[in-house]
């Protein structure tokens, strides 16, 4: 079963943020790295862009097909990750430790309407029984 | 969907089973993957189920003359024993179906068709059947196949065949021998660049020739390898895909294939005179091959453009390459096309990225 760590809040579209101060750093899941296969590139945003809860901001690239990554809050990208230029495999060994952008959240309060852990376990649950 | 004789066994090596045309099989399996699975078959070897290829047997008097007359390559030109590369072609030029011949006499062939047009290439084959002189059969469901790549493939294959593969030579077959006991046709053919050799067994022993040769295998790190990394390997190895470098109007010189054309062959084929016009007015399309210097990962369909985003053809095939750590693609462009060390640039997605012009192939095994 997929690795759902406490303390951060899911989306169903399989992103995570953690939200600490103002700044809420994004990535995408254990479920995610593993349905995507052997990640070969991520094209991250510009610091600065104004992203909008929904927006798909970053691109995750496998060797099976492009995925579109959602921010799970509205913000500014303060920091993107770097190191996942030269090693984008770094994503798939772990995509928690392994961030994608870190936003200044406008309202940080956003977060509270996402998923939980649990609420996550469950749905990956479901899906991982349907076999997909 | 349509299960092959090793289904259960992928699923118990941790395949992640997909609708491949119909047929339930392995993109990759869990402890290994896609790049994983590459690389392993380009450093020692992989086994690949390709039971869901289509093939047909061809005999009569007229068999040769027949399937020489449906093909761009030299049919008569071909030693008993010996597999040669064909393009069925259409009467405008254009591909109906790729696929090997295995020669067996004058009189006797054995067609391997892919599995995704086996129903079109029967339903083609039977329209152009003369009244007499020549019969076929579709024997796809009573044989199953697997593909055995790699540096290590002989040396494991010697293990459980009572032949010694070293005497096959590449483009060659033998049948009536035995692969771990069971009846079998071994050819040095393959998809991958590789050295290597595909093996054919009766459906109800699919299971068994897939047991036979993983247990060959152990000790030389054999892996069973999905179709992620199938398609990887060809395409770095520059071998076409129907529907991607070939298709109803995508013919075989204008892709670059033409070495397996022969136009002046006597009795001709059908797309002779098309393609043969072709090439008299000088192709006006070409496939070039392209790395990527920006970042990104060109795939099948995008446009490819010039610095200013004008449109100039599209992507046939393209992805990232593990062998060559990089992203590559087959540019599909009018005449006359960039030359080596020039550049194009692919529309990723509303982005232009640069790519630089490379020579073919992309990949090839050393010697």
């Amino acid at each position: 079963m997929a690795r759902i760590p406490e303390g951060l809040h899911y989306t169903k579209d399989h992103e995570w943020v953690r939200i600490e101060g103002g700044v809420g750093t994004v990535g995408i899941t254990d479920y995610a790295q593993h349905a995507m296969g052997d990640v070969v590139y991520v094209e991250l945003p510009e610091v600065g862009d104004e992203v909008a809860a929904g927006d798909d901001f970053v691109v995750v690239e496998s060797v099976k097909g492009a995925n579109d990554v959602f921010s799970p809050v509205s913000g500014k990208v303060a920091e993107i990750n770097d190191e996942l230029d030269g090693a984008p495999e770094l994503v798939n060994q772990d995509p928690y430790a392994n961030w994608l952008v870190k936003l200044e959240v406008a309202d940080p309060s956003e977060a509270e309407k996402l998923l939980d852990a649990s609420a996550y376990a469950k749905l990956v649950e479901e899906l991982e029984a349907e076999g997909s | 969907m349509k299960r092959t004789p090793m289904y259960e066994r992928h699923v118990a090596a941790g395949g992640r089973m997909v609708d491949y045309g119909g047929w339930e099989l392995p993109v990759q399996y869990e402890s290994t993957g896609i790049k994983t699975e590459h690389l392993g078959v380009r450093s020692k070897a992989g086994l690949f189920d390709v039971s869901h290829m289509g093939e047909v047997s061809v005999e009569g008097a007229r068999a040769e003359e027949w399937l020489s007359s449906l093909l761009s390559n030299d049919i008569a030109a071909m030693r008993d024993m010996q597999v040669q590369y064909n393009i069925m072609c259409n009467e405008s030029g254009g591909v109906v179906d790729d696929l090997l011949v295995y020669r067996y006499s004058q009189t006797k062939f054995l067609l391997v068709v892919n599995a995704a047009n086996t129903d079109k290439d029967l339903a083609w084959l039977r329209s152009h059947l003369p009244p007499e002189g020549v019969s076929m059969e579709d024997i796809s469901r009573r044989t199953a196949e697997v593909a055995l790549q790699g540096p290590a493939a002989e040396v494991i294959l010697k293990k459980i065949a009572d032949f010694d593969p070293a005497s096959l030579k590449f483009f060659y077959f033998v049948d009536g021998v035995s692969v771990g006991g069971i009846p079998a046709i071994v050819s040095r053919t393959g998809y991958t660049g590789e050295d290597g050799f595909e093996i054919y067994v009766d459906w109800e022993r699919g299971g068994e020739i897939w047991d036979a040769v993983m247990k060959a295998g152990e000790g030389h790190d054999l892996i069973p390898v999905g179709l992620g990394a199938r398609d990887s390997l060809r395409f770095e190895a520059g071998l076409p895909l129907y529907g991607h470098e070939f298709t109803d109007e995508l013919g075989p010189l204008e892709a670059g294939y033409g070495f397996f054309v022969k136009l002046d062959k006597a009795g001709g084929f059908i797309g002779r005179d098309a393609l043969k016009r072709q090439k008299d007015e000088g192709l006006k399309h070409k496939i070039v091959p392209l790395r990527l210097e920006d970042r990104g990962v060109p795939r099948q369909g995008m446009p490819v453009t010039d610095e200013a985003g004008r449109v100039l053809g599209h992507v046939t095939s393209g992805g990232y390459s593990p062998s060559l750590d990089a992203n590559i693609a087959s540019c599909y462009v009018g005449t006359p096309a960039p030359a080596e060390g020039e550049n194009l640039w692919i529309d990723i997605r509303g982005k232009l990225k640069k790519g630089v012009v490379i020579k073919r192939p992309f990949y090839a095994r050393s010697k």
